[in-house]
């Protein structure tokens, strides 16, 4: 199991039987808007606040994912999740109504490959036959909690990111078809010292770079290994500065594709999103969306999907300090490898 | 004051806040300055034309046509705000939009629509100054500063 310093290594190898997307209606004019489950075509859902649209995406795409693995809830043995809103309350209320046994994490928008590593070690060391592994994230209610109110007039600069408002979920089983999950790498937090909330990819970078060094270090395997290496958030500026550290680092990374879900989900001709975008959900919805779905039709054989999060709060970015990183990696394999 | 920031850090961080930088994209100072004049001049144009309303239609003189005049923009910006144009607005003209009176009219009213589902008195209420506030609060300072000055060197009035 426990491989190198912070590496988990699973014999068993947990099956990824089913995951689930939903999105709100900005991602759904994007390029992969064909590959989520739900796109909503208003963002509010018919609910009253942008905390309760929140949780109802979560709902969805929880109750999507358990339905397709063709099990009843009351089977899904634990539920791990979290997200960006103050005291995880997406998350909380989300599995007030799912009723399964929870176990709330907060890792920012690295939670989507936390809880997925999560759920994995537990069904991996036979704690549970189904796990469930979820997270959103809501452009609106992330602006309100971080930043200005959604209607406010502000000009942001070319580095900001636009946060994904949608959620992912995904069961974890101990047998059944789908791809298998082969490693996770859980990572320390780094902090550079960057400042400026408006280049949160600059501040993740270096702890994205570090995880995925130690990824390869504890595993003894190098960048060839995956078909794809996907940065959860880092968007153009912390994607740029992960690939030339990882350069520095002597990390023949021109030996795979090295991509970032902030840079895929929206289309930059068309859509205002600055640098990309950010968010749980941007990592769990293109990893439980379209990644997915290219390791299922065989395009992709192995992948790593690198989930990266800032761990800062309004609190602490007013009294002046810095911006701590934090990535976690997870290892996905397709089902005809893993035989 | 980019090396006083840097000093506190240790090599490692400075070295990395160096590499970060030479990434991050300007902000397009001399577009966003172009644009900020272009949309600033025309809402004041906009106001201009308004008041000229009040004084050749409404027989209002120069010095009262101004309250109705800002009342009708503050009107014009909460209901653009409300529709959600502002913002967008707001990101293509920046200072343009921000710093007239309309600019003002949307950092209240989009905190008071943020803090409609916490309830009239603790969301409406209570966040309908948090971004105006400060405005508010160094405005009456700078008025108290001046009329002190004001007092102290011109006695005479």
């Amino acid at each position: 199991m426990l491989k190198g310093h912070q590496s988990w290594l699973f014999h068993t190898k947990p099956k990824l039987v089913s995951a689930a997307s939903v999105v709100g209606p900005f991602e759904g004019r994007g390029p992969l808007a064909n590959d989520f489950d739900i796109v909503h075509g208003d963002s509010l859902l018919e609910q009253e606040s942008w905390e309760k649209a929140e949780r109802t995406l979560l709902e969805e795409a929880a109750n999507i994912a358990i339905e397709r693995a063709g099990i009843a809830k009351e089977q899904v043995q634990f539920y791990v999740g979290g997200d960006l809103m103050n005291q995880i309350t997406s998350s909380s209320f989300a599995a007030r109504t799912l009723t399964i046994p929870y176990l709330g994490v907060f890792g920012a928008c690295s939670t989507s490959m936390e809880s997925l590593a999560l759920a994995s070690y537990v069904v991996a060391t036979g704690g549970a036959k189904y796990a469930l592994a979820g997270t959103s994230s809501h452009n609106s209610s992330a602006e309100k909690q971080y930043r200005y109110p959604t209607e406010y007039g502000s000009q942001k600069p070319p580095s900001a990111q636009y946060t994904v408002t949608g959620a992912g979920a995904a069961v974890v089983a101990q047998q059944g078809t789908g791809p298998s999950i082969v490693s996770a790498t859980i990572g320390r937090v780094i902090d550079m010292g960057i400042k400026d909330p408006f280049n949160m990819g600059a501040a993740m970078a270096p702890a994205a770079v570090d995880t995925i060094t130690a990824h390869f270090r504890d595993l003894q395997i190098g960048p060839d290994h995956y078909d794809l290496i996907v940065t959860g958030d880092l968007a153009k500026v912390g994607h740029t500065i992960a690939a030339e550290m990882m350069e520095k680092h002597g990390i023949p990374l021109h030996k795979t594709r090295f991509q970032d879900c902030g840079m895929m989900i929206y289309d930059y001709e068309t859509q205002m999103v600055q640098a990309g975008g950010s968010g749980c959900a941007c990592s769990a919805v293109v990893t439980y969306g379209h990644l997915l779905k290219k390791l299922r039709s065989g395009d992709l054989r192995r992948i790593l999907v690198v989930a990266t999060g800032a761990l800062l709060s309004p609190t602490t970015l007013q009294q002046g300090e810095s911006i701590p990183g934090i990535a976690h990696a997870v290892a996905l394999e397709a089902a005809s490898d893993s035989e | 004051m980019a090396n006083k920031k840097l000093k506190k850090l240790t090599p490692t961080q400075q070295e990395y806040q160096r590499l970060a930088l030479s990434h991050m994209e300007k902000r397009p100072v001399a577009v966003n300055s172009l644009r900020a004049f272009l949309v600033g001049g025309l809402i004041c144009v906009v106001g201009e034309c308004i008041q000229q309303m009040f004084i050749q239609w409404g027989g209002w003189d120069k010095v009262k046509a101004g309250d109705p005049t800002v009342a009708i923009l503050i009107i014009i910006s909460v209901l653009l705000t409300s529709l959600g144009v502002y913002d967008k607005l707001g990101q293509w003209a920046g200072a343009g939009s921000a710093v007239p009176v309309t600019g003002f009219a949307n950092s209240m009213a989009s905190s008071a629509i943020e803090g409609r589902s916490e309830g009239i008195v603790l969301g409406v209420a209570t966040n309908m100054f948090k971004l105006a506030g400060p405005v508010i609060v160094f405005g009456t300072v700078a008025a108290f500063v001046i009329a002190m000055i004001r007092l102290i060197f011109d006695q005479g009035g």
